[in-house]
């Protein structure tokens, strides 16, 4: 890439957001290496909105299964903190068919409280705030 | 305790880490420089490895291979420990820091809260250098940051003692003795080795050149064997881990010639000049792949015309590399 092609697409996903310049390295008018900076590129932009979409259409969809006394608090929160079964379970140190039936509302109503201080814990809240969560 | 530390924003975590380091020791080792001897370039599509229902894709080498190699060729002495407690694995950084010691750490991107939020997603092969703590807070040299930042005690715990794939388990190195005369020429010969290696010998289609073709083959099937918000989810990965941040962009092959420029300033070689025109020229090819996959993510459709296009690409990217090693092999012996 050279120097002069270098795209400056800025793209704020979130208000909260930081400002970030990537370093690039491209040519310059010589040939010669060298590095510059980016803001961002379209085609990198369409692919990180795609992702963080489907994140925000999960979150919807698993709190319509909640409300309708399918899913449970834990698939909601594992999918906002940006996890899979594979990574919670290694965090809370659960097989993954565990944490699977943890993400069904009939068994989360069983569950105790040390499992669910496990998960709360994992997700950097409250076990009442985990249990009460509606959808 | 704050160890007085030159900060180098960087294209990626751990080349940038590996030179900083260097040159906190007078080591004058760009980071093209450290990614090359450390054969940092790779390619691989693991499809049966899925993060979040995702195949995964890498462009680069398995994390701590760039550091370790690096030195090893370059005749540093350098120490690398993982931890089995929390505890144990930050006090040891904090006795690091105390003398004077800057030390690279292997993190999840997650709880970096310096980090733009976009970006932090589970990805645990991240790199930084800590150079000092005050009370709490740990003062820490991120590669892909403009300056210096600032983590609080428990998020850089919970970053190192992420969980997940690759585990850090509190990983981190640091170089204990440097040599008063670097063997560079021998350490760029074997850092070229080991790339042509990588890509072209797995006998198996996950790894090297072979992959790209793996991949091209792949996507061809993507309308036929996906619905299409997955098969544009697929894509949307491929050209995030070709893009991101730390990349240098088109999946490392800029830093990669860049890298090729400078051996050829060290070796005089005229070879080495035109092959890093020509990764400059694959790097092009893959930026083009990118935004060829971005407007077909766009459209959300199994469109085959486009997913064939995309294969096409593909193939001809996987034909210029294979013919790239083949001609790197012979300038590195020649």
């Amino acid at each position: 890439m050279k120097l002069n092609d270098v795209p400056q697409d800025k793209k704020h996903f979130n208000d909260k957001d930081v400002e970030l310049r990537k370093v690039l390295y491209v040519t310059d008018k010589n040939g010669q290496y060298t590095q510059t900076h980016s803001y961002g590129w379209e085609s990198e932009n369409i692919a990180l909105e795609q992702a963080w979409g489907e994140i925000f259409e999960q979150e919807e969809q698993v709190k319509q299964e909640i409300r309708e006394g399918i899913a449970s608090p834990i698939k909601y929160f594992m999918i906002k903190n940006r996890m899979d079964i594979g990574i919670l379970a290694s965090y809370v140190g659960k097989w993954q068919w565990q944490v699977k039936r943890h993400c069904k509302a009939s068994v989360f109503k069983n569950l105790s409280e040390n499992v669910l201080q496990k998960y709360a814990q994992v997700f950097n809240m409250e076990v009442s705030d985990l249990r009460s969560f509606k959808g | 305790m704050i160890i007085p530390f030159n900060h180098q924003s960087q294209a990626h975590c751990e080349s940038g880490v590996t030179s900083n380091l260097l040159k906190h020791y007078k080591l004058p080792i760009s980071e093209p420089m450290a990614f090359g001897i450390g054969g940092g370039l790779f390619f691989a599509h693991l499809p049966f490895v899925k993060v979040n229902g995702v195949p995964g894709s890498t462009y680069r080498i398995y994390p701590g291979q760039i550091f370790a190699n690096a030195c090893k060729r370059l005749n540093i002495e350098f120490q690398s420990q993982r931890f089995s407690s929390i505890e144990k694995g930050m006090n040891q950084l904090k006795q690091n820091l105390d003398m004077e010691i800057p030390t690279g750490c292997q993190v999840s991107v997650f709880y970096l809260p310096f980090l733009p939020e976009v970006f932090r997603f589970h990805f645990n092969a991240h790199n930084l250098i800590v150079y000092g703590y005050e009370g709490t807070n740990f003062h820490v040299s991120d590669p892909v940051m403009e300056g210096v930042s600032t983590i609080a005690y428990d998020d850089l715990a919970k970053a190192r003692f992420a969980k997940g794939v690759p585990e850090p388990k509190g990983r981190m190195y640091y170089i204990t003795k440097t040599p008063s005369s670097i063997p560079l020429e021998d350490a760029i010969n074997k850092g070229l080795k080991q790339t042509v290696f990588f890509m072209k010998s797995p006998p198996i289609p996950w790894f090297g050149v072979n992959a790209i073709k793996f991949l091209a083959k792949k996507i061809s099937e993507y309308p036929k064997k996906l619905e299409p918000r997955k098969a544009s989810l697929y894509l949307g990965n491929i050209i995030r881990m070709q893009e991101e941040i730390g990349t240098g962009g088109a999946g490392f092959r800029f830093l990669y010639a860049a890298f090729l420029q400078e051996v050829y300033e060290v070796t005089n070689k005229q070879a080495f000049k035109e092959l890093s025109e020509e990764m400059t020229v694959v790097g092009d090819a893959w930026r083009n792949f990118a935004y060829a996959a971005a407007r077909v993510c766009k459209s959300r459709t199994t469109d085959v015309v486009g997913y064939g296009d995309l294969s096409n690409l593909l193939l001809s990217i996987y034909e210029q590399e294979k013919k790239f090693y083949d001609k790197l092999d012979q300038a590195r012996k020649g």
